[in-house]
């Protein structure tokens, strides 16, 4: 008899157009995902950074943090952020009204429990509500944990049953103009609330998981599909999936969570030390907050880097770092082929003395100790609206 | 000249004693984008079933399998300089190796392509 058990997946509102369209599905964080449509990973990678990908990531956890009253400018923006800052390092109450913030969760070790986003409305009669984005795979603990914080003060309101949708790459301004036009005006790291929508009440935020220019945009469930559909109407638009959306991240130098970033990781070991705002740095308020600020005066053991393998074998997550001389230095935690430098690349950890970019260093691949550096990251330049 | 196949997708034409070996376009179509391939040396023996060579897509490696005992006569230098060969002709140009077969009595083991098509049928 079978001990496993068969729980369904999860499935987002875009669900039947992934079906229609016949991505290869698989899961990823518990729901049942597009990992790529009928061109193909490479040419959806390529697609995006030349036209506009469009990803569906309903599957990630939008969540809404609000106080009982919302309204009253500073004062409810200072209050809410309180609660949240018990968890992160960074100065939420700082936040200009409309910015993100990317952050991470803190444990009491000071290490990472997960990567997040967390926005302050623009409009001051919303103040007193955070916008809060956390990844899929440990939404539900990260929604008790940040409910916990808030316990008696705020309400947490996960979103997770609307569609996010990101449209992702240069083109991607032009075809979202024709649409919402009040979008155009954000730059990167900004989120606006448009009310009465052809789509109902829309969150728009300029922000992305590729390297390039784009939005991820909040929409009611009910009408994900159709906003989906519009989308792709357009010409300059191709349905992307999961594997795409992995090599783009990868090549943008950018952490997914679980593979570069875990709870043995503190924001210093993992290259993140801009997360660690100096208002929080000379309170020492947030959790492993001593530990982190001796990091940040003493340095730590290892550090995340970017690994360029100097042939063309791509050397993937658990492959062993060594000096030249065949000691153990480290390990690659994400690697794979990058499209756009047509070559592989990889993120990992190796030990400090080993993380200046050039530093020679071996990959034991299938037996064999392969040539590559360490590289700065990102592989390809950001092109974010600033 | 004789196509046979695996149920690990790869393909052995065989002329007198040699057999071209590559992945079939069933495995090259579910692979996506090849982006690396890694073949053994001339010279060396394989043996049925044990690994062979490496053919790596965007997301993930994967081994190719001998189809039979032999000894590699030659690599196709094409495809370790175009990897995208494998996707664009996977049956004929994207050829992995050439093996001297040891014994031609372990092709009756294989599929042929009626049995192979009714197999891929099933995966």
């Amino acid at each position: 008899m079978s001990e496993s058990s068969n729980t369904p997946l999860k499935t987002t509102p875009l669900h039947g157009l992934h079906t229609r369209l016949g991505a290869r599905m698989a899961e990823f964080g518990g729901y049942d995902m597009p990992i790529q449509y009928a061109d193909g990973i490479m040419a959806e990678h390529n697609w995006t950074r030349t036209n506009a990908g469009l990803f569906d990531v309903s599957h990630m956890g939008p969540s809404f943090l609000l106080l009982p009253e919302l309204g009253g400018c500073d004062e409810a923006h200072r209050k809410v952020s309180a609660l949240v800052e018990k968890l992160v390092p960074s100065d939420i109450a700082g936040l200009a009204p409309g910015k993100v913030q990317l952050t991470v969760l803190l444990n009491e070790n000071g290490g990472i429990i997960d990567d997040l986003m967390i926005g302050r409305p623009a409009d001051p009669t919303r103040a007193g509500m955070l916008y809060i984005v956390v990844n899929a795979g440990t939404k539900e603990n990260d929604f008790a944990l940040i409910a916990k914080a808030a316990e008696g003060q705020a309400e947490l309101r996960p979103a997770d049953d609307r569609a996010l949708i990101a449209l992702q790459g240069p083109k991607a301004e032009e075809v979202i103009a024709g649409i919402f036009p009040e979008a155009v005006g954000l730059t990167f790291m900004n989120f606006v609330r448009l009310e009465d929508t052809d789509y109902g009440r829309v969150l728009i935020t300029r922000c992305g998981y590729t390297g390039e220019d784009g939005f991820e945009m909040l929409i009611p469930a009910e009408h994900g599909e159709a906003f989906a559909n519009r989308l792709l109407e357009d010409h300059r638009v191709q349905p992307s999936g999961l594997g795409a959306r992995d090599s783009l991240r990868l090549e943008a130098g950018l952490c997914l969570y679980g593979h570069d970033l875990d709870t043995t990781k503190t924001p210093v070991a993992a290259s993140l030390n801009w997360m660690i705002s100096k208002t929080r740095r000379e309170r020492g308020d947030f959790p492993g907050a001593q530990r982190i600020l001796t990091e940040l005066k003493d340095g730590v053991p290892s550090k995340r880097v970017g690994i360029k393998p100097l042939g063309r074998a791509p050397a993937r997550e658990g492959t062993e770092v060594h000096n030249v001389n065949g000691e153990v230095i480290g390990v690659i935690t994400s690697g794979g082929f990058g499209p756009t430098v047509n070559g592989p690349v990889a993120q990992g950890y190796v030990d400090t003395s080993y993380a200046k970019a050039g530093t020679p260093v071996k990959l034991l691949v299938r037996g064999k100790a392969l040539d590559a550096e360490i590289a700065s990251l990102p592989f390809v330049q950001a092109r974010y609206k600033r | 000249m004789t196509t046979y196949y695996t149920n690990e997708h790869e393909w052995i034409s065989v002329e007198g004693d040699v057999g071209t070996v590559g992945i079939t376009k069933f495995a090259a179509e579910k692979l996506g984008d090849v982006v690396f391939v890694e073949l053994p040396d001339a010279g060396k023996q394989v043996k049925k079933d044990a690994d062979m060579a490496v053919v790596e897509s965007v997301k993930a490696a994967s081994d190719v399998y001998a189809p039979v005992n032999g000894e590699i006569v030659e690599g196709n230098a094409a495809i370790v300089d175009e990897p995208a060969k494998v996707n664009e002709d996977p049956e004929g140009a994207g050829w992995f190796v050439k093996i001297k077969l040891a014994d031609k009595g372990q092709l009756t083991g294989l599929m042929d392509k009626a049995a192979y098509d009714a197999f891929c049928a099933t995966q």
